[in-house]
């Protein structure tokens, strides 16, 4: 029965006469069998993208600032090659409408050709993010050589921990978003067969999310680095909790420097940390870590998803470029009830956050400090950055514990036009 | 919408075993019955506007359950689902609606004049009375698939529906996203309101999408019958008062959807029914007649007494607490109504429930007095 129904419904001329018809719903009686619902095809002409096209008028994001009536006309019948389309994208900007001082992107990749064939979304959500970042006309920086950081060691009596992290995808699979439960168990095996590879200070062990022992949760809990099943709604509603705990899991080395969550809303997650104030260690082995994974998956026919536009390509567009958070928990008693604090922060490119991450608040007076910035300058550089602008933070504390006055220094720039 | 219409064929590349959920840790009708087997068969098919396999059961898979409470793990994303996917969701409607065969057919009845009583249940006991189902609109797919576009559509049709209808079910609609704070606070008060869904067997399957967008509240100027629009289902109708006058509030309910029923079946587009699984909602729990007819009953003594639940279990009825499902009673105060949906009538399950609190009232009064009730205690219906 419905064979045939979609064989009447789908020809050339009833989808002429649908159109013609209007999006009027009352009309649509007349052209369907008994049993009812539309075929996909016939559905597209009798909803134009007009009648489809989301309220974002409460909403503050991204996504909801770019897109306008002609762009989604123009891509809402589109389909990447693994069918992904624009309404999967943005839904979760459509549902989460966002806060009126934060605002977030509102929109996700579902595969790395989901930046080219939504381009005309992504590319002005790229530039309003990324501070006018252009993918169109500009190419991002990619720079892992660790040996170019100076003055990476920090004052220990300020600087309690240093930790830096990012993401990587594999390239020819779906990203969180999209990925079927097929697509997300083999993004696990490709990345614990290459973890396993790794020797000396890196070799460790991988604990599968569903598998693992009460013990080993505890153990993971206490060492802070276990992950949950995502509640925030910005993800549960771009679809990446789906099948959770399938194929979801944590590894970490030995020493507990240096640790990856697979299939968390990246595929992959790289963290690398340390207690103490010797960034420049923990940056040596990011970068020797995340060399010698690309280089074990590389032996196996696979690689990371990069291009020179876009840097490494991630799910959420904020990520974009280096993926990059470079950061100290750090003590700042007094900088912090300075009333210039935030100035100083803005002009160094470093934003705070309270020591339980992204919107936690402070503890006492340790802050979460890190690089504002994602794309358009190379993981060298936003390092050195960080490094450069906690130094300045710990000098300025020092100065106001001596009674001495500190400087808000000049804005850094970002982009040379 | 919203998993893997589109992107069904790409996971076709993958073997069975490569795809098939993990459900070593779920207790639900979905995972109890679903096999290997089962989704070989099905995970290529498609319902005309694109509805999968994956689609039907993410809600399941991703929400594993309860040792003591099964859920039923899957949805239907438009009227076809139940069609394409019958070898998953017929031994899953057996399970759930008490060994129902996929050859049974479901006897609707909304001739309220075929009701017994029910206008006497003694309002000292009974506190307020309440008959509630779903309809779904032929033509528009459901809550778990549609775009943005159907869904206004069905909200427009809907509302043109409504605001046709007079006399006692003359009313007014108000959509979610531009009720003013005063509206929004009386819907409150009147217990009304629904809110956007926060229980995870609805997000996963995708109900909550586009969130408040041609979601509302309609009812009528007497408080006494009122309609959620694309909630769960793409129509809930309900009618209540208080007391005990069941007989009124389903005389309500029969007309009020009658005159509904019309109104849509004039623009070609009717109700989703047929003669095998009545009618048609989202959740297979409620197909059949989609109707819970309940009472908020006082029954300290008989809810303590030791034979209470196999009472309610003999007369065919279920408790819940006054906050509706999953929840607990509050000072004796307990939401009696029917268990069962479908393979009986709207007049037969209503009856079950007039007969049935009139009883367990009988039976408080007798334990009030200090009297033994094991004389009264029925057989199974």
């Amino acid at each position: 029965m419905s064979g045939s129904f979609r064989r009447l419904i789908s020809g050339r001329s009833t989808a002429v006469l649908l159109a013609s018809l209007g999006a009027g719903t009352m009309a649509t009686g007349v052209l369907l069998s008994e049993n009812g619902s539309l075929a996909a095809e016939a559905k597209k002409k009798l909803y134009p993208p007009s009648s489809d096209f989301p309220d974002l008028r409460k909403h503050n994001n991204c996504m909801a600032t770019a897109l306008t009536p002609a762009i989604y006309a123009k891509l809402r019948d589109k389909l990447t090659p693994n069918n992904w389309t624009l309404d999967q994208c943005i839904q979760t900007g459509v549902d989460n409408p966002g806060h009126p001082f934060i605002k977030t992107v509102g929109c996700v990749a579902g595969d790395e050709e989901s930046y080219e064939v939504f381009a005309e979304l992504f590319d002005p959500v790229i530039k309003d993010r990324h501070n006018g970042y252009d993918p169109r006309k500009m190419t991002h920086p990619t720079d892992l050589d660790a040996s170019k950081l100076k003055h990476g060691m920090f004052d220990e009596n300020y600087v309690l921990s240093s930790r830096v992290r990012t993401g990587r995808s594999i390239r020819g699979l779906s990203l969180p978003p999209a990925c079927s439960r097929a697509e997300r168990r083999e993004v696990e095996r490709v990345v614990v067969t290459a973890l396993a590879g790794l020797k000396g200070d890196l070799a460790g062990r991988y604990y599968s999310l569903g598998d693992m022992t009460e013990k080993e949760q505890q153990q993971l809990i206490d060492d802070h680095f276990l992950f949950d099943k995502p509640v925030s709604p910005l993800l549960t509603c771009a679809f990446m909790a789906r099948d959770w705990p399938d194929a979801r899991g944590i590894w970490h080395n030995n020493e507990k420097t240096f640790l990856i969550w697979v299939n968390e809303e990246d595929h992959t997650r790289v963290i690398s940390m340390e207690k103490g104030g010797n960034m420049k260690r923990v940056f040596e082995r990011f970068c020797n870590g995340l060399k010698q994974v690309e280089h074990l998956i590389q032996e196996r026919g696979w690689e990371f998803m990069w291009n020179e536009r876009l840097g490494y390509i991630l799910t959420c567009p904020s990520n974009l470029g280096t993926g990059l958070r470079a950061g100290v928990h750090v003590r700042l008693p007094n900088l912090s009830k300075d009333p210039r604090f935030s100035k100083i922060l803005d002009n160094l490119r470093l934003q705070k956050r309270g020591t339980g991450g992204v919107d936690t608040a402070a503890t006492g007076d340790t802050f979460d400090i890190s690089n504002l910035d994602r794309l358009g300058k190379s993981e060298v550089e936003l390092v050195q950055l960080v490094v450069n602008g906690v130094n300045y933070l710990i000098e300025c504390e020092k100065k106001l514990e001596k009674g001495q006055d500190i400087q808000v220094p000049a804005p850094l720039v970002m982009f040379k036009k | 919408m919203p998993f893997g219409n589109t992107h069904n064929n790409f996971k076709l590349n993958y073997k069975v075993e490569e795809e098939f959920p993990d459900l070593s840790k779920h207790n639900n009708h979905m995972a109890k019955v679903l096999t290997k087997e089962i989704y070989g068969k099905l995970r290529d098919k498609q319902t005309p506007s694109g509805y999968t396999l994956d689609d039907v059961i993410q809600t399941g898979v991703d929400n594993p359950g309860h040792p003591f409470i099964m859920t039923v793990g899957c949805v239907a994303g438009d009227e076809e689902s139940y069609e394409v996917f019958k070898d998953l969701l017929d031994p899953i409607i057996s399970d759930r609606h008490g060994g129902y065969k996929s050859t049974d057919k479901h006897k609707t009845d909304l001739n309220f004049e075929n009701l017994k009583g029910g206008d006497d249940l003694d309002p000292n006991y009974v506190l307020s009375s309440r008959v509630r189902t779903g309809r779904s609109i032929k033509g528009y797919t459901l809550p778990p698939h549609n775009s943005r576009g159907e869904r206004r559509a069905i909200e427009k049709l809907a509302v043109e529906a409504l605001t046709s209808l007079d006399g006692e079910f003359k009313g007014k609609y108000y959509p979610l996203k531009s009720m003013t704070d005063a509206e929004q606070e009386q819907l409150i008060s009147d217990h009304f309101l629904f809110d956007k869904p926060v229980s995870p067997l609805l997000t996963c399957a995708g109900m909550a999408r586009d969130w408040p967008d041609a979601r509302g509240i309609w009812h009528n100027d007497n408080k006494t019958f009122l309609v959620w629009v694309n909630e769960e289902d793409h129509l809930r109708v309900i009618s209540m008062q208080k007391g005990g006058n069941m007989r009124e509030v389903f005389r309500r309910f029969c007309v009020g959807l009658q005159k509904i029923e019309e109104i849509f079946k004039k623009h070609n587009h009717g109700f989703m029914w047929n003669e095998h699984l009545g009618y048609i909602l989202t959740c297979p729990s409620n197909l059949g007649t989609g109707l819970r007819g309940g009472v908020h009953v006082k029954l300290p003594k008989l809810s303590t007494h030791p034979k209470f639940e196999e009472i309610l279990t003999r007369l065919r009825l279920q408790k819940r607490g006054t906050g509706g499902v999953d929840t607990a009673s509050v000072g004796g105060v307990f939401d009696i109504s029917n268990a069962d949906r479908l393979g009986s009538s709207e007049v037969e399950q209503v009856q079950l429930v007039v007969d049935g609190v009139k009883l367990m009232v009988e039976m408080e009064k007798k334990l009030e007095k200090g009297e033994a009730i094991d004389g009264m205690i029925p057989a199974q219906k």
